[in-house]
């Protein structure tokens, strides 16, 4: 078996070191994988997602990308290592214009290349041509989500990580995300995104993980798992501690 | 009254410059810098110190008071103020920046800044000095009204500070930088923004600005150790009613603090001119705390 | 009483006196994360207050009631909680900063009608032949001021017990929540901008008392009294002493204040006059340092690592 795109082993994060959120999670996701992590809240999701990012502090354990180490990797580099994230909130620079948030993200590349992939965006997402010179904050939710994709696209990431891409939107507008992923898969990209929906999530991805206090309980192939009564007692907060 | 509008353009105009810095830093680093304004008083002794060394090898270019040994004191002065920043940011703030209360930077800038001053005052002695001893002859300009060529310098030289920097912000990949980090850090971060190199830049942005503003403060007022120290209210009376973050807003707070201290003084004592900036910073904290111009990382919590 | 004697009780009745201020802004950083960047004109709007309540009839002069001392003084506390009611309203609910910002205008504020409007504090001559309490009940100045120390001591014993007791009640207990969690705080039913707002009153009122006290017995106000400098000695005995421990804060400014006049006394013996004021710098560099480096180096404190340091403080 070829080496998976990320592997995290027992990871321990949280944003105080005496507090740890996750408490020893293990996960792979393959090439062109789609990999959906549910959970009741508090189960460490979101912060897992983050510390694979880099934004919280890992205390113990080891997150490596197609075999190579990045642990403990500054922030700022995880994005030439081809490891893009999309937050949940504030996921746009709301004082800058549409084609500066894309500028942001192209910040890694020399200029002609940058000018030529926002291009190529602004094709794969007309409304947000239209709107290039607007300040961002004038997008309605499901468009800073598609800005928010765009922009972490920029970089051509192996990795695309998002943080409850269908949170605050519209059914229309979600299965319009979750449609754009899908493409997103088929042409090579790597998927781990938190979804609050388990539903949806478990409908879209290939496999799933179901976190509850910290760790890892049940993954499997999300087909496997849908029909799973055990996902649904996790998931409903029978096993974990709602907060 | 003619005279009174027109020394308040001016001494606004040395606030706004010093403001633009403090906003930067402000907005970009999070925390209120009490030690800011003593950069401008460190840039403007070091021009001193460089004049010194370099003696007036060239003549005053007419009709200014000074010559180029004064303009490349200012550059030279401008690169030690940049140094003095980052060191202080290295040696005092990057350690605070790890503890948990945000807070604890104010403290360490509260410190600093008195010892910047003191250390001044150690150096150079506490009486007043003056660039050049030249008597400068004010111009009457309109009835009522005399402008000393030194100060329509000083002038030109903000009004060509804020439309570089405007540009600088807007069209250079450091400046959209700069405004990305100061509107969300995390993301910056994610977007692949080295943050601690944009943090170095502001230093250097803001130290510069503040060496120039006490070069013009030097030249068209005199050096004393306290014109930092003078100057912290004003500065943070101009960033918070321009908007935190806001670099035109802290250029339009520097102008309107500026004027209204020298316009105060037609009516109060000119004794009590240190207070008008804070009447003015209270009742903007009362009536609209994020400032005229929504800064980037507004007042309310 | 011998020289040195009657020096040392003339040095406890400052120290004690600055260890009241220094109290009062432990409660406010100490315990609840309030920076006040203004001391000294909290400290000042006491003493002026306390003066001019208690001064006597004076041509040319606004005041001249002359009160009772204690009710001077209780007048001196008042004004100064209600600048930190002006300054507190205008800035608790936003940044914290602008709390910082605001105190240090309104002392530079204080100052300029200290030295400016003479018809209310005699301007840069100061209000002078202020009476002292009981001062002719003594004998002698030496026996007056044991006297006015054991007053001090007591006061300052007085406000120890109130905040140690204060900060144990459910009250203190609330502190810090409001400092180290404000939702938390809100979701256990409490306003933190309201709880910040009676700290931070109570604390500048602490600062009026010491003022007020002070002026009892130096018996005149004058503006060098309160210069910018004391804010900074009073956070160097809050933080020599360790904040969020109200022990500490006593003998932090006991401590600070020894350091200051012997190395007062230092400059004085050992340098040239023509260096005197150099030397003066040097002095206040000490404070600086202090600060910054126990900030850096040991943010508990220098000697209060005491078990009340880590409970309160981080």
């Amino acid at each position: 078996m070829s080496t998976p795109l990320l592997e995290v082993e027992d990871v321990v994060a949280g944003y105080r070191p005496d507090l740890p959120i996750v408490q020893g999670i293990t996960l792979k996701v393959a090439e062109a994988e789609m990999v959906t992590i549910i959970g009741p809240n508090g189960a460490g999701k979101s912060t897992l997602i983050k510390a694979v990012a880099g934004i919280v502090q890992v205390s113990s354990g080891r997150v490596r990308l197609a075999g190579a180490e990045i642990t403990r990797l500054p922030t700022h580099r995880l994005a030439q290592a081809a490891i893009a994230y999309v937050p949940q909130t504030a996921n746009v620079f709301t004082t800058l214009t549409i084609d500066e948030n894309l500028l942001v993200g192209a910040s890694t590349l020399a200029k002609g290349e940058a000018r030529r992939r926002m291009d190529r965006s602004y094709e794969n997402f007309p409304v947000l041509k239209e709107y290039r010179q607007k300040k961002a904050k004038v997008l309605s939710g499901g468009q800073r989500q598609m800005l928010a994709v765009a922009r972490a696209l920029l970089t051509e990431p192996r990795l695309l990580m998002l943080d409850e891409p269908s949170a605050g939107l519209s059914p229309l507008m979600v299965s319009e995300v979750f449609q754009r992923l899908k493409a997103l898969v088929e042409g090579g990209v790597a998927i781990l995104m938190v979804e609050q929906n388990a539903k949806a999530a478990l409908a879209i991805s290939h496999r799933t993980y179901v976190f509850a206090e910290g760790r890892n309980r049940i993954d499997g192939p999300s087909a496997a798992l849908a029909q799973d009564p055990q996902v649904a007692s996790i998931y409903l907060g029978a096993g974990g501690r709602k907060r | 009254m003619l005279q009174a509008l027109a020394d308040g353009i001016l001494s606004g105009s040395i606030i706004a410059l010093g403001a633009i810095g403090l906003t930067l830093t402000m907005g970009i680093l999070r925390f209120a810098n009490f030690a800011h304004a003593e950069l401008v008083t460190w840039g403007a002794y070091m021009a001193l110190a460089v004049l010194a060394v370099t003696g007036t090898f060239m003549g005053p270019i007419a009709p200014l008071s000074f010559g180029i040994p004064l303009i490349l004191a200012i550059v030279v002065a401008a690169a030690l103020t940049s140094l003095l920043a980052l060191a202080i940011d290295w040696l005092v703030y990057r350690p605070l920046r790890r503890q948990t209360n945000h807070l604890t930077l104010v403290f360490g800038s509260f410190g600093i800044s008195l010892l910047v001053r003191m250390v001044i005052l150690l150096i150079f002695g506490g009486a007043a000095q003056y660039y050049s001893t030249a008597l400068q002859i004010a111009i009457p300009v309109a009835p009522g009204l005399r402008i000393m060529p030194d100060q329509l310098f000083t002038l030109a030289v903000t009004v060509v500070i804020v439309v570089a920097l405007h540009f600088f912000l807007q069209k250079t990949r450091l400046g959209l930088a700069m405004r990305a980090l100061a509107e969300n850090p995390e993301l910056a971060r994610v977007n692949g923004i080295d943050t601690r190199a944009v943090v170095r830049w502001t230093w250097v942005i803001g130290a510069s600005l503040a060496a120039v503003a006490g070069v013009l403060y030097g030249l068209t007022i005199q050096l004393r150790p306290e014109i930092g120290f003078h100057l912290i209210l004003p500065l943070f009376a101009a960033v918070i009613l321009g908007g935190v973050g806001n670099v035109f807003g802290a250029v339009i707070g520097g102008l309107v603090i500026g004027l209204a201290e020298s316009l105060a003084v037609l009516v109060v004592p000119s004794g009590y001119k240190m207070a008008v900036p804070f009447l003015i910073l209270l009742a903007v904290l009362y009536l609209r705390p994020t400032g005229i111009f929504a800064g980037t990382v507004g007042g309310v919590k | 009483m011998s020289g040195f004697a009657a020096y040392l009780v003339f040095f406890l009745i400052v120290a004690l006196t600055y260890s009241i201020v220094t109290m009062g802004l432990n409660l406010q950083w100490g315990y609840t994360g309030l920076f006040n960047a203004g001391v000294v004109g909290f400290f000042a709007i006491g003493a002026y207050g306390t003066a001019v309540l208690v001064g006597p009839d004076r041509a040319q002069l606004i005041g001249g009631f002359a009160l009772p001392f204690p009710v001077a003084v209780v007048g001196g506390m008042a004004l100064a909680a209600l600048a930190a009611l002006v300054v507190g309203l205008a800035t608790l609910k936003l940044r914290e900063e602008y709390l910082a910002i605001a105190t240090f205008g309104i002392a530079i504020s204080i100052q300029l009608v200290a030295l400016n409007f003479e018809a209310l504090t005699g301007g840069v001559n100061g209000l002078v032949g202020l009476p002292r309490p009981l001062f002719t009940a003594f004998g002698s100045p030496g026996a007056y001021n044991l006297f006015y120390l054991a007053v001090v001591a007591s006061v300052a014993l007085l406000v120890y017990v109130a905040l140690e007791v204060a900060v144990r009640s459910p009250w203190g207990r609330v502190l810090k929540a409001v400092r180290e969690d404000e939702t938390a705080a809100r979701s256990l039913g409490k306003n933190p901008a309201a709880i910040r707002l009676q700290v931070f009153v109570l604390g500048c009122t602490l600062m009026g008392l010491a003022g007020g006290l002070y002026v009892g017995f130096i018996g005149y106000v004058s503006p060098l009294d309160f210069l910018p400098i004391l804010t900074f000695q009073i956070w160097a005995m809050l933080i020599v002493g360790g904040s969020g421990n109200n022990l500490g804060a006593i003998v932090g400014a006991v401590g600070v204040w020894a350091l200051w006049t012997m190395s007062g006394l230092g400059v004085s013996r050992l340098l040239p006059v023509a260096y005197q004021s150099q030397g003066g710098a040097i002095q206040v560099i000490i404070i600086g340092l202090l600060i910054v480096l126990t900030l850096l180096f040991r943010p508990r404190g220098l000697i209060g690592e005491a078990e009340a340091v880590s409970r309160h403080a981080r």
